[in-house]
């Protein structure tokens, strides 16, 4: 089988799949009727509309031509450093305080570009940080913890 | 007159001096990020959302404004003299900005871009302080079933005027509407697709959900892309519009008011359409149409008026009838709601000091955007030196910060990480975001309304058709998907969207 359009595929499986899991979710909750409905009616018909719309796009794409030509480019350096960046921030924030996590985060990030140096990010982390520390920290009195949890004490 | 006593009222809210310093630097930003290419007044919104909340809502939301019709002023400044739209919405003045520039015209391209859209702001101003009030009138009219219907027409509307695949765009609404699900039910107090998670509880935050799809998502895709921008040394000079461009200007600069004010109301307008329609508009009326993309003043001068008018009046059926047209005021009803206001049509009655305030907002931040935008020009370029590897750090931090901010939890820095790869995910699959955005913040009241109107015909659907209004409605919104589904306009709108890229 050939797949002709293999994004418009790929983004009718991805409707597929939410839809689908939408509606087996949805039926766990109560339906109720048409006049008084429940909490399930309202995402099971949308589950099962998503579904529907989700065939009919990757049925479409089994045959139709591809009408935009752009060159595909997937790297995986920028998606691994920003989203784990991120997601380490999340981590660090309680047990190392805004500080460290923001340096870190400002570090870590910088490495998913392909100009990535050492000594510039290692900057900027510096700058950004002290930015934060006055603007948000200072001046709009952000609630957030500062310093790691050992300097804190007990909270 | 009510016209005149409720814009004194703005008058009055919006000269104070912390709403005079939140417009200026909503405006400040505005032009900056618009100045900026990568970053445009979306995912600024979603940024600067969680700073605005020890704001006043009036103030909040002057300043979100601002950096709305500010990013169109600044988008523009980029595309004349760096051939670089800092926006979406002043592609089209590349054409004929850029041009001008290297005539050694770049002054007057500027001058006129900006004195455009400062009347098209003055312009716009007025007719939401014509429009408001019968609107939100007729609004009080419409019952569920009326709103259900509108919400249809919105969202299908939504489709017609943005790029890409229109059925695609249309499983991202719902998929949007299924996102706005989770959480507890309101009726029956059922948790719905939280799985277990408290922080679920409460739906997926607004700002988590525009961060990632807009701030995150964007920042990886164009890290993958080479960074490329060309810095155009040249020398600004001749500020001053000669006599014969300002009479070949000015009626463009009306014309494109008039486009961008009306389209700007309708659902899926806004800045972005403005301008294209606009400067396809002046160029298929002119006496001399081969002279558009070789520096015509009119190709500068009507888009960039319609863009700024389409920006502000989309504010109208927002503000009306709690409708956004386009992901910015997406965003605005976001920014609404986190503030405890419902977008509709009661804002007017219970809090007319924001409600004129902002509009007034909108004027005198036009105003400074004139006297912001021509001395600092040389500042704004010096700024597009700013390397992209320094900046996003810089735009993933606050995003984080902002973010936790929110509920002081980190839970939703995860959830934003999550929702950035899925966002990521649809701009490789080529499926629009900003559907899903809309789709979303209308879900709870669709599903609301919906509900209403079928407890009042005791389940009978055909309350949607027999009521005048709602029957209306859907009639359009079955229009607009007749007019996507025929071969010879799709033709038509897909050539219309393509230099957007």
């Amino acid at each position: 089988m050939h797949i002709k359009n293999p994004k418009d595929f790929k983004a009718g499986l991805l409707f597929i799949l939410f839809g689908v899991a939408a509606s087996v979710f949805a039926r766990g909750y109560s339906l109720g009727t048409a006049a008084k409905m429940g909490p399930g009616y309202f995402p099971l018909f949308l589950g099962l509309m998503l579904t529907a719309l989700g065939l009919i796009i990757s049925l479409k794409s089994l045959s139709k031509r591809r009408e935009t030509t752009k060159k595909e480019l997937i790297r995986f350096r920028p998606v691994v450093f920003v989203l784990s960046s991120i997601v380490l921030f999340g981590l660090l924030l309680y047990p190392l305080g805004m500080i460290f996590s923001t340096l870190l985060l400002v570090t870590i990030s910088s490495m998913a570009s392909d100009e990535f140096n050492m000594k510039v990010a290692l900057w900027n982390a510096i700058v950004l940080t002290l930015v934060i520390l006055i603007i948000f920290v200072y001046f709009l009195q952000f609630q957030i913890p500062v310093f790691p949890a050992f300097l804190r004490g007990r909270v | 007159m009510d016209l005149i006593s409720n814009l004194a009222l703005g008058f009055q809210t919006a000269i104070s001096p912390q709403n005079l310093l939140y417009c200026f630097l909503g405006t400040l930003i505005g032009t900056l990020i618009g100045v900026l290419p990568g970053i445009g007044p979306v995912q600024t919104i979603a940024i600067l959302l969680p700073t605005t909340f020890a704001l006043p809502p009036v103030s909040a939301l002057i300043m979100l404004a601002g950096i709305y019709y500010g990013a169109q002023y600044g988008g523009s400044t980029t595309s004349i003299l760096v051939n670089v739209p800092g926006e979406a919405s002043s592609v089209v003045t590349c054409l004929d900005g850029y041009q001008m520039a290297l005539q050694g015209r770049a002054g007057a391209a500027l001058t006129i871009a900006a004195l455009g859209s400062f009347a098209a702001g003055c312009f716009a101003t007025f007719l939401i302080a014509v429009l408001a009030t019968p609107l939100s009138e007729l609004a009080f009219k419409f019952g569920p079933a009326e709103y259900f219907s509108l919400m249809v027409f919105g969202l299908i509307g939504s489709i017609v005027f943005a790029s890409g695949s229109p059925i695609k765009a249309i499983g991202m609404i719902i998929l949007g509407l299924l996102f706005g699900v989770v959480g507890t039910d309101i009726t029956s107090g059922t948790q719905r697709f939280s799985f277990g998670i408290p922080e679920l509880a409460d739906g997926i935050g607004f700002v988590p959900l525009a961060m990632g799809l807009f701030g995150i998502s964007q920042i990886i895709n164009s890290l993958e892309q080479k960074e490329k921008r060309e810095i155009l040394k040249m020398k600004i000079f001749g500020f001053w519009l000669k006599k014969k461009d300002l009479k070949e200007a000015a009626p463009a600069v009306a014309r494109g008011t008039l486009t961008g004010s009306f389209l700007g109301i309708l659902p899926g307008g806004g800045a972005i359409l403005s301008s294209f329609i606009s400067y396809m508009l002046e160029k298929k009326i002119s006496r001399d149409p081969e002279s558009f993309g070789k520096g015509n003043i009119c190709g500068v001068a009507s888009p960039e008026s319609a863009n700024n008018a389409g920006a502000q009046t989309s504010f109208i059926p927002l503000l009306t009838l709690g409708i956004p047209s386009n992901v910015v005021m997406a965003m605005m009803a976001g920014a609404m709601m986190i503030h405890g206001i419902q977008p509709g049509p009661r804002v007017i009655s219970s809090n007319p000091d924001l409600f004129w305030g902002v509009i007034t907002s909108m004027w005198i931040g036009n105003l400074m955007l004139v006297i912001l935008n021509l001395p600092l020009i040389g500042i704004w370029v010096k700024l597009l030196t700013v390397p992209y590897r320094v900046l996003y750090p810089a735009i993933l931090l606050f995003c984080c910060i902002g973010i936790y901010s929110v509920n002081n939890n980190v839970f939703d820095i995860w959830l934003t990480a999550i929702l950035g790869f899925l966002g990521y995910v649809f701009i490789k699959l080529e499926c629009e975001p900003a559907p899903l955005i809309l789709g979303f913040v209308l879900g709870p009241l669709m599903e609301e309304n919906l509900r209403r109107a079928m407890l009042l015909s005791r389940g009978d659907p055909s309350i949607f058709f027999t009521r005048p209004l709602s029957l209306l409605f859907l009639i359009m919104a079955f229009i607009l998907l007749v007019v996507i589904a025929v071969p010879a306009i799709r033709k038509k709108r897909e050539e219309a969207f393509r230099d957007e890229g």
